[in-house]
């Protein structure tokens, strides 16, 4: 029967395939965020099931005042092939974030905000780590709309259960 | 039918069409709108509605003039069904789920 065929049962030998990710985001810089974007956006794209899980400096990402104002860092970051004095000079992360973000235009890369938003569209949860979020003294309100939850680590391992956790 | 042997190959609306391992069509050509019931059905797609058929239409366009399919974030900005919508026609994933039902090849793309 055709739909037999299309139904494609996967060969003995091939590994079974990821059908939930559970994605922390830690940090609160560009190269600290985008990865974990592009995973969990390249996840729904599969028909994989994602979630965010925005913890420390990664809240950021969520933070209604602040995701507009993610930079790259320029200090301590060896990849950007620059100077440490010249990385620590006032204005340079602007600098280099702009310029990034005309490159990522230029590719098409949503910016963060426009980002985030999408993800959510796509159905995955964003979720806020309750700890950090009483660490840094927020509250529901700072955080933009698409967020599911403020939740405990505990909530987040019985949401992440049988998926795989990706820490960024 | 499934030729281990060789790519595999099914038959659709009376006629044999070749696919890669993933169900994608690896001659686009030889893909027909009577097809698309039958392929939808084995996405799990029973109620094919308009809105189905503007993006799988739309993915064909779109392959045709560029020679590739456009990703779920081109999809979402060009072809009139918002993102939300997509996911909500194509849960396991509306780009590639629309692309097997277009007879094109998988769109690739990070974003």
């Amino acid at each position: 029967m055709t739909t037999d065929v299309l139904a494609r049962p996967a060969p003995a030998s091939k590994p079974e395939t990821i059908t939930k990710v559970s994605i922390i985001v830690s940090r609160g810089s560009l190269d600290g965020v985008y990865p974990a974007l592009i995973m969990a956006n390249g996840a729904r794209a599969e028909g994989i099931e994602a979630n965010l899980f925005f913890t420390f400096f990664g809240l950021d990402a969520i933070h209604r005042k602040r995701h507009e104002h993610i930079k790259i860092s320029t200090v301590g970051n060896p990849g950007l092939h620059l100077a440490t004095w010249l990385g620590g000079v006032p204005g340079m992360s602007s600098v280099m974030t702009h310029y990034l973000a005309q490159k990522m235009e230029k590719l098409d890369i949503p910016s963060i905000p426009e980002f985030v938003e999408m993800i959510a569209d796509t159905g995955a949860g964003l979720y806020a780590c309750k700890a950090s979020v009483d660490l840094f003294g927020l509250s529901r309100e700072d955080f933009i709309d698409q967020v599911t939850d403020i939740i405990t680590v505990g909530e987040f391992y019985a949401q992440a259960a049988g998926g795989q956790i990706i820490f960024t | 039918m499934i030729d281990t042997m060789m790519a595999p190959t099914v038959t659709l609306a009376g006629l044999t069409v070749d696919v890669n391992e993933e169900g994608f069509f690896l001659q686009p050509e030889q893909w027909a709108e009577t097809m698309v019931p039958e392929l939808a059905r084995a996405e799990g797609i029973a109620d094919l509605t308009d809105r189905h058929w503007q993006v799988i239409r739309f993915m064909r366009r779109q392959f045709e003039e560029n020679g590739t399919g456009p990703t779920v974030r081109v999809l979402g900005k060009t072809s009139g069904v918002s993102i939300k919508e997509l996911y909500q026609l194509f849960p396991k994933g509306p780009a590639k789920v629309a692309a097997r039902i277009a007879g094109i090849p998988k769109p690739r793309g990070c974003i």
